[in-house]
């Protein structure tokens, strides 16, 4: 009794069995991971072409972008809803800028530290959140009370330079090593696309994977995955790991790319909020949304950043003041929810399918 | 009452004594009962008699208060679900629980990996499964696209590809027409004889449990009312007071 025969389903009119339904022609993971490709060669002549002030902000949204990859695999692909990224962005940029300035290790082994220190910090706080099944807001709140509670731990510690931080010292010439260079050499800005492209082939291969598919049906349906024999403490504790591990990435090119960190530039909400509205407006979940999002938001924080610095006449009350791209995001943010709950590529992928 | 499994083969599963309280409302008190391998055991008993929670101890999805679940020779009372699910005992959901980010084929690709195989192993063997419920047709749909029989069926299909060696069944039948039980009565008969599946199903389709079961287990306020054949316990008076006098044998349609 293996055949097929007689075996037809009823239900919904007009779903009939008799569909045809063919497998894509192409792997999605292949698809993506070639457009990942054309998206990396038409990147890498940018900076030549853009004048000195763009690739300043085409840095910016690599910087963003690389954020908002690490939060999507942990909130997106896991469902697991983080406000509290600030906590992995700042351990990167702490743990490589201490190395840098207090050992002098070069910034890519203080990288490598800051994503071991950020993903063992995560699986604490994640084994704790999971252990005791916070959910949801609760979750949520659970992982902004760790960033915060980080914050003022090295806001107040000696060995982190209390509230005025680490300023990386400079070095006469150019060095890759150390990553530094002349202010607007290009060098900074392949450094953050070799960075974000690697971390977005992360993600991509992450999604597809053996691993990958345990993390969606948990997130999708978190008893039926166990009911299945999903293991489903160690993948979501893997999942947490990875995004805290990717996020420190950005912290720590932060740090090497501004010179300077101090505990509200690397541990404050806003960094976590930054992280959030990336992929919010770019689309939860996808592996394009969190790209798409740090080209807006980025563009967006420099068309912000000029304003207060030099408002229009009638915009004279923003002068020298701060927040307003803040405030922007949160508009957008609102607005992107009211209207495409989905997030751009999300609204875009749905509407295609249809 | 003699609640042993009646073949020669040895015991794939033995409750001994479990009790479940839910602040302090008695959800099951000692229940105690062996499953022979191959054997197939119906659950029956009127809504609230506590068959599902009997369920979610066996599986690991609550821990029981009192008493032990042993599987296979091994105590896994407590146990975690997705281990004892890795273990080879697996149940289905009464509610329908699909993965709705995911095809049909994806679903149950999810359950047959935990072996490590090939890709294309993977993709075959998921495939099989797919065809032998049924849900060919639909392998590339997504998930939630089915209606609610091929559901049912996918929730039958992720369970089947984990190969258990004890599947847990709660109410597959239910919200089918009866020309979709029967193929779906056919391919649990097949189970134990091609495969060798120990079954507990929880049904209230009476038509079905006397046709399947080789004994039959009646629930009853969270208690064992009755266990033996499904002729000796349908004519139990205890049993068909249980349902308040109406017929047990009574079907939905």
């Amino acid at each position: 009794m293996t055949g097929t025969t007689g075996i037809t389903l009823t239900g919904r009119p007009g779903a009939g069995a008799a569909r045809p339904v063919k497998a894509p022609p192409l792997r999605p993971q292949n698809r993506q991971l070639a457009v990942l490709a054309v998206l990396l060669l038409v990147a890498v002549p940018l900076p030549l072409v853009l004048p000195p002030a763009q690739g300043a902000v085409a840095v910016r949204i690599l910087i963003f972008a690389l954020m908002a990859v690490g939060w999507n695999v942990m909130s997106g692909f896991g469902g697991m809803f983080s406000f509290g990224h600030a906590a992995f962005f700042g351990l990167g940029a702490y743990t490589s800028a201490y190395l840098l300035v207090e050992h002098n290790v070069s910034p890519w082994i203080g990288m490598l530290a800051g994503m071991a220190v950020a993903a063992a910090v995560a699986v604490v706080i994640g084994y704790f959140a999971f252990r005791y099944r916070l959910q949801g807001a609760y979750f949520a709140l659970a992982t902004f009370a760790f960033a915060e509670m980080l914050r003022l731990i090295v806001t107040t510690t000696e060995f982190t330079n209390k509230a005025v931080g680490f300023t990386v010292p400079l070095i006469r010439g150019s060095s890759l090593w150390k990553i530094q260079f002349a202010a607007d050499s290009p060098a900074y800005f392949w450094i953050a696309l070799g960075l974000a492209g690697l971390a977005a082939l992360v993600s991509i291969l992450f999604l597809h994977s053996r691993t990958g598919r345990y993390v969606t049906a948990i997130r999708d349906d978190e008893p039926a995955a166990a009911s299945l024999g999903t293991p489903v403490m160690r993948y979501k504790l893997m999942t947490v790991a990875l995004s805290a591990a990717i996020t420190a990435v950005a912290g720590a090119f932060y740090t090497q790319y501004y010179l300077f960190v101090n505990p509200d530039l690397a541990f404050g909400s806003s960094v976590s909020i930054q992280a959030i509205a990336t992929v919010v407006i770019g689309g939860i979940g996808t592996i394009w949304g969190p790209i798409v999002g740090a080209i807006i938001l980025g563009s967006l924080s420099d068309v912000t950043a000029t304003l207060l610095r030099t408002p229009p006449g009638f915009l004279d009350f923003l002068q020298g003041r701060s927040g307003l791209d803040v405030a922007v995001y949160a508009v957008l943010l609102i607005l992107i929810v009211r209207l495409l709950p989905k997030g751009i590529v999300g609204t875009i992928a749905a509407r295609w399918r249809r | 009452m003699s609640p042993t499994a009646g073949t020669a083969a040895g015991t794939a599963l033995d409750v001994a004594g479990v009790g479940k309280d839910f602040r302090g409302l008695r959800a099951l008190s000692d229940v105690d009962f062996r499953v022979g391998e191959g054997e197939i055991l119906g659950i029956i008993g009127p809504n609230g008699a506590g068959k599902t929670t009997l369920f979610n101890v066996i599986c690991g999805a609550l821990r029981p208060d009192a008493g032990r679940v042993v599987f296979g020779g091994r105590d896994i009372t407590g146990a975690s679900p997705d281990r004892i699910a890795r273990a080879g005992m697996v149940r289905t959901f009464q509610l329908m629980r699909p993965f709705g980010s995911m095809s049909v084929l994806e679903n149950v690709s999810l359950a047959a990996q935990h072996r490590r195989q090939s890709r294309h192993g993977l993709r075959k063997r998921s495939l099989d499964v797919v065809e032998r419920v049924g849900l060919g047709e639909w392998a590339h749909c997504g998930a939630t696209e089915l209606p609610t029989a091929g559901l049912k069926r996918l929730e039958l299909a992720r369970a089947l590809a984990m190969r258990p060696k004890v599947l847990l069944l709660d109410e597959v039948l239910a919200g089918l027409v009866p020309a979709e039980r029967e193929p779906v009565l056919d391919l649990l008969a097949a189970l134990r004889e091609e495969d060798g599946t120990t079954l507990l199903f929880i049904e209230h389709i009476m038509a079905a449990v006397m046709r399947l079961s080789d004994r039959v287990l009646v629930l009853d306020q969270g208690r064992v009312l009755a266990a033996g054949s499904a002729e000796e316990v349908t004519s139990d008076p205890r049993v068909i007071e249980a349902y308040l006098g109406e017929e047990p044998g009574g079907d939905d349609d």
